[in-house]
């Protein structure tokens, strides 16, 4: 009897990811080809009609915008605490990464709607706000951008986190002991020391960021309110409410590609700067 | 020169310590007031809570009063159990085929199988509706435990995959020299060492099948209800005060979790990798 390949192994995978992802993902994109919502007559009608519309545009814009406001919000807290992370003793490393990677345990649902509390009108931000006199009435925080963006900075920091921490704890620590002896200020050790090194987990980090982001179907609905339209409430509007699959489908393509676009954008700019280290 | 270095550590001792800070604020406290809210005796989900009951744990768990949010548990767990179980079969035996393959077609395929972790999961939620709903399927569980398979696999192939690279390829190679056939091999010698890779990543699976809203958004109907969507609809109406108590079980969850995973397969460590 002939020996098994080993490769044979990845068959059934195979098999189940052409016939249940490979495949629903094709018939997607000719779903998008077809002019009505019964799906009967092809045409590129409903790819037209989006891309004719100036608010297509709009949504797509501030939902990539939403992804890089986020972005930046994790990074600008996140890598502070790397930073911390990294100069630790293993006994706090081991609190912080505990505290790091539960969040990512909880449901995003629960993450989402701890912010309701925290950013409602009886929330603890307004309470806080009008004890110490600051404010006269409750600031409206949920249903804004703002808002928004906080909360996600939360709900996606462990995604930026992860790839950061891992990233850096591989860094010989000589590198950074050089730098100070040969007179660079921390700052400078920072800059250009640190920061170069870790650009393949800050990039991760940021993809990662970015792609769930600007997805996060549910606390963009509840946070975000249905004021403030992103790709994804469109997706779920044209499917579930109105029922034209062929829009739904254009939209979602859209999404598909307007983040793969952003990603691959970030990632050479991360495997560029990389080059730079590396020589 | 000196005086103005010791300045300059100063202010990034203040800058870095005060934005740390700031993070790990965000991201523990919101989950601590959830928790302190979920006991108040109030009506409204205010802080700081009006007094202290388990009114809105005792309504969580009275069978007649939050039936749908049992079903919907109840579905949850089954579908993740199943797609776990799915996934690790068919995730570990495609990771020992191909991780250790250098062919161009199985890096393709490691690719490809992973990809479900960069695709928007609406994406796919949407096509694989359009699709079962087209070649004339009726929405049931087990649709949605064959999409929630597919994008939780990802984490099983990842974690198997770094096992697997791990493992001394001598001892392979002293195990077949000594006789043994490929199956006795993989039985005693691989499985075994790579098995904690396995469970750590059948863990994640499990956890983000648990939390997955795109599939389930699209997937799930009225009689198929899964636990994030039905938490997503007691948001959306009226605030429904038993999601406090539903995230207070889902927190104390978590914890106890991932304090067991830490001890057994040191989960932490894993993630870090």
């Amino acid at each position: 009897m002939k020996k098994l390949a080993e490769w044979q192994l990845a068959l059934p995978l195979t098999l189940a990811f052409a016939s249940i992802f490979l495949a629903p993902l094709l018939m997607l994109v000719g779903v998008s080809f077809f002019n009505d919502d019964k799906i009967t007559e092809p045409g590129f009608g409903q790819w037209a009609k989006f891309l004719g519309d100036p608010f297509s545009y709009k949504v797509i814009f501030d939902t990539m915008m939403l992804g890089l406001k986020t972005v930046c919000a994790t990074i600008l807290i996140g890598y502070p605490l790397a930073l911390v992370y990294l100069d630790a003793s293993p006994r706090l490393q081991k609190v912080l990464i505990f505290v790091i990677v539960m969040p990512l345990l909880l449901s995003v649902v629960v993450r989402t709607f701890a912010w309701i509390v925290v950013l409602g009108r009886e929330g603890v931000v307004n309470t806080v706000l009008m004890q110490l006199g600051v404010i006269s009435e409750p600031l409206r925080l949920l249903q804004t951008e703002l808002g928004l963006v906080i909360s996600l900075t939360q709900i996606e920091m462990p995604l930026m986190l992860l790839p950061l921490i891992s990233v850096m704890s591989r860094l010989d620590p000589n590198l950074r002991d050089a730098s100070a002896a040969l007179g660079a200020s921390r700052w400078r050790t920072l800059f250009t020391v640190i920061v170069p090194l870790s650009m393949p987990g800050l990039v991760a980090g940021c993809l990662l960021v970015f792609a769930s982001s600007t997805t996060a179907f549910i606390s963009q609905t509840v946070i975000g309110g249905v004021r403030l339209i992103y790709l994804p409430l469109l997706i779920w509007q044209q499917s579930l409410v109105v029922f034209n699959w062929p829009f739904a489908a254009v939209v979602s393509i859209t999404l598909l590609i307007s983040v793969l676009t952003v990603v691959s954008a970030l990632s050479w700019l991360g495997r560029r700067s990389g080059g730079y280290v590396h020589g | 020169m000196g005086r103005r270095r010791s300045l300059g550590d100063l202010s990034y001792g203040l800058v870095i310590g005060t934005l740390a800070t700031l993070a790990l604020l965000i991201i523990v406290a919101p989950v601590v007031i959830v928790l302190t809210t979920s006991f108040t005796e109030g009506r409204s989900l205010k802080f700081p809570p009006t007094g202290f009951s388990l009114q809105w744990y005792e309504a969580l768990f009275d069978p007649s009063k939050s039936r749908q949010i049992h079903r919907a548990v109840s579905n949850s767990l089954e579908v993740a159990a199943w797609s776990t179980g799915f996934g690790m079969l068919l995730g570990s035996m495609a990771a020992l085929g191909i991780a250790r393959n250098r062919h161009r077609l199985a890096r393709v395929a490691d690719g490809f199988f992973l990809s479900p972790l960069v695709l928007p999961g609406l994406t796919f939620g949407l096509a694989a509706l359009m699709y079962f709903t087209l070649i004339g399927f009726r929405p049931s569980l087990n649709l949605i435990i064959a999409g929630h398979m597919i994008v939780t696999i990802p984490f099983i192939l990842r974690t198997t995959t770094a096992s697997l690279s791990q493992l001394d390829p001598a001892l392979l190679d002293s195990s077949q020299s000594l006789g043994a056939s490929w199956l006795y091999t993989l039985r005693r010698v691989t499985l075994p060492l790579i098995a904690p890779g396995i469970f750590a990543g059948a863990f994640l699976a499990f956890m983000a099948s648990i939390d997955n809203v795109p599939v389930s958004l699209f997937l799930s109907t009225a009689r198929t209800d899964m636990l994030p969507i039905r938490m997503w609809g007691m948001m959306e109406s009226t605030l429904d005060p038993r999601i406090a108590a539903v995230s207070g079980v889902l927190i104390t969850a978590a914890f106890l979790l991932m304090l067991v995973m830490e001890w057994t397969v040191g989960l932490t460590r894993r993630m870090r990798e």
